[in-house]
């Protein structure tokens, strides 16, 4: 009887025992499978940066933050003080108003301010500036008066200079350096000025706005002993720096297209500025810009808020679409491949959308041959779409898309990866390495224009997941040759090979022919 | 206890048992997942947040010490619902956790913008984990039992 009920409770918890556990052998099925796709992943990782020959490698870019007095102090003068100036230069030079942290401390990941911290003591002093509009003058003043630095600091050591000249600028003994930020038609000659008055030079894009500048600037620079930087900040950027070893290892296989594009679909976008956002038009009037001076040796024409603002759109001040757009274009290119003058350039294209007053074209294209290199760079411009059709080095083996983050996706018919996509160890056409790693972090209060310029790689870079500002890097960059470390990376031959190809673009459109480079006589034709 | 435990039939206990055993695979496999994952955060989750709530969500997003604490509760509740709804332990109670979870989502990402009105797999989820708390099992097979006055045999 006893034994009777033993077996029976031996059977009840026998029973209840393997009731109680009978999902449990699932956790060991999750934790094989859980391991197995890690596993895989890890191993297809390590495959793929050993066969495009990827080391992990600490980023090059070297950022001492906080302050620095162990160099020389350069001083700065700014030539030109509107948005490009106010807007950003101040601020990659680690300047900003306190109202300006408040408000993008908002955002935790505000990557403009992440980089605005992420930036180095430069230590130079902004000892004038000069600007034909007194309002522009007088903000850039307030500004550089009343700014936070990344480390802090509110007083200014130095006084800054208002100039009403550029030319009296130069002549000053307190400026050692220039940063020329105006509208593209006064760069040439301002570079050439400020070079023999011994200044050293940091200019915008473009350089030129028409072929003979190009000579005389890169004569002039060329026989100084001035340092100069051309403001192709994306030089800077560790996606292009990735990208050149990349190809230079062969990843893609014969590079033999490029194609890169402009999208943008925004009346700011085509240059039309000069209203603000309630529609009124923005502030500047006769008694307020130096309006013959603005005009410089261009044609007279009476006074017009709207080429005041929105100069891109004629041809006597810029070169619309190709110096402001396809130089940051082409110069993306360039330092990946270094190409230089293409043999030939055709352009077309004509105002399809915005239909104003304009002169320079709003769809706008461009094809260069190398034929030297078997390449020909492919550029599309688009003034009414925002489809962002990227930038993109078509290879044999593969294709990268190229902007501030770079991805790499095998082509299904490559040879050099023949074996390895018949393996299955590699897949083929869709992105397979992704450089940097947290590149899908753009943040969600940027503006149009602000995330067109991230995506092409024109703001920031990344440093162990934080962003830098590239500019700053730039700024950097030429402000060390100063000091006489190191080389600028945007030196004037870079300029030279841009602007020839910008003006052979811009001669083609004009004179709607094929142009060629004479490299003996050193001469479009 | 309800009354209810003895009154499925074979198939429905089957079938209740292979849901909450699937619902509890995936979340902890979602878990283990964002563990094992040194970089991810909820923040960008939270910052896309739309609908009624987004400004709640947003603030949890700007919230560096906030976050800190989201990150763990999320990864480490996805783990315990997970391997509760498995292993058949403190069931009932991880079905009620991960039906909030599935909550937070779907109220923190609402799909009104989608094709479906406002259905979507939150929302699917989430009405699958309530069916679980409200049909338990895990008295019957699983850790539960053991802890269970009332045998069935």
């Amino acid at each position: 009887m006893a034994d009777k009920q033993d077996k029976n409770s031996n059977t009840v918890s026998r029973r209840s025992l393997l009731k109680g556990l009978a999902t449990t052998p699932i956790m060991g099925v999750l934790t094989f499978d859980f391991y197995r796709k890690r596993a895989s992943a890890k191993a297809k990782n390590e495959a793929i940066r050993a066969e495009l020959g990827l080391q992990e490698k600490a980023p090059t870019i070297n950022i001492q933050t906080g302050k620095n007095s162990s160099s020389d102090v350069i001083r700065v003068g700014l030539i030109g003080t509107g948005s490009r100036s106010k807007g950003g230069h101040l601020r990659s030079l680690c300047l900003v108003m306190p109202e300006w942290i408040k408000q993008r401390s908002k955002n935790p990941n505000d990557r403009n301010l992440q980089s605005f911290y992420n930036s180095e003591d430069l230590n130079i002093q902004i000892t004038g500036i000069c600007d034909v509009f007194d309002l522009h003058a007088e903000q850039a003043m307030n500004i550089i008066t009343n700014s936070v630095t990344p480390w802090g600091e509110t007083e200014r050591p130095y006084t800054t200079k208002r100039y009403r000249t550029y030319q009296e600028m130069l002549e000053s003994k307190d400026i050692d350096a220039v940063i020329i930020a105006t509208p593209d038609f006064h760069h040439a000659q301002m570079t050439i000025d400020a070079v023999e008055a011994g200044k050293h030079v940091y200019c915008e894009k473009s350089l030129t706005r028409v072929e003979d500048e190009v000579y005389r600037v890169y004569n002039t620079v060329k026989n100084s002993n001035v340092v100069f930087q051309l403001g192709h900040q994306n030089r800077q950027n560790e996606s292009f720096k990735k990208a050149k070893e990349l190809v230079a290892k062969g990843v893609l296989g014969k590079v033999t297209l490029v194609e890169t594009t402009t999208n943008r679909n925004t009346t700011g976008g085509a240059w039309v500025r000069h209203l603000d956002g309630n529609g009124n038009p923005k502030p500047g009037s006769l008694e307020t810009i130096d309006w013959q001076q603005w005009l410089g040796s261009r044609p007279q024409v009476p006074f017009s808020i709207d080429r005041y603002y929105n100069w891109t759109k004629w041809f006597d001040y810029a070169t619309g679409l190709t110096g402001q757009l396809f130089s940051h274009e082409y110069d993306a290119v360039n330092q990946v491949l270094g190409m230089g003058i293409p043999k030939s350039v055709v352009a077309s294209g004509g105002i399809y959308f915005h239909k104003d007053n304009r002169e320079i074209p709003d769809i706008f294209h461009i094809v260069a041959e190398y034929p030297d290199n078997d390449l020909t760079l492919l550029y599309s411009a688009s003034l009414a779409s925002s489809n962002s059709r990227g930038r993109r080095f078509l290879g044999h083996d593969a294709t990268m898309d190229l902007g501030g983050t770079l991805s790499i996706a095998i082509d299904h018919n490559s040879t050099q990866y023949e074996k390895k996509l018949d393996d299955g160890l590699l897949k083929s056409d869709e992105p397979l390495y992704k450089f940097p790693e947290m590149s899908d972090n753009i943040d969600a209060v940027s503006s149009a224009s602000e995330k067109y310029f991230t995506q092409r790689g024109l703001v920031y870079t990344e440093k162990n997941g934080k962003a830098v500002d590239v500019t700053h890097l730039h700024f950097k960059e030429w402000l060390e040759a100063i000091r006489g470390n190191g080389e600028t990376s945007c030196n004037i031959d870079i300029a030279f090979e841009e602007n020839v190809t910008c003006q052979m673009a811009n001669k083609s459109y004009l004179e709607k022919r094929r142009v060629e480079w004479d490299p003996v006589k050193r001469r479009i034709v | 206890m309800n009354g209810t435990q003895n009154n499925y039939s074979r198939m429905q206990l089957i079938t209740l048992i292979v849901l909450r055993v699937i619902i509890g695979y995936h979340f902890l496999f979602l878990g283990l997942e964002k563990l094992f994952n040194p970089s991810w955060t909820a923040a960008g989750f939270l910052l896309q947040a739309n609908g009624l709530f987004a400004g709640f969500y947003h603030s949890m997003a700007a919230n560096t010490s906030a976050m800190g604490v989201i990150d763990f509760l999320n990864s480490w509740g996805q783990i315990f619902i997970g391997t509760g709804m498995i292993i058949g332990a403190f069931s009932r109670f991880a079905c009620w956790a991960g039906a909030l979870l599935l909550f937070l989502y779907y109220t923190s990402n609402p799909p009104f913008m989608g094709g479906y009105f406002f259905i979507d797999r939150n929302m699917v989820e989430f009405f699958a984990v309530v069916l679980l708390a409200l049909f338990p099992t895990s008295h019957l097979i699983g850790i539960d039992n053991f802890f269970t006055k009332t045998r069935s045999a």
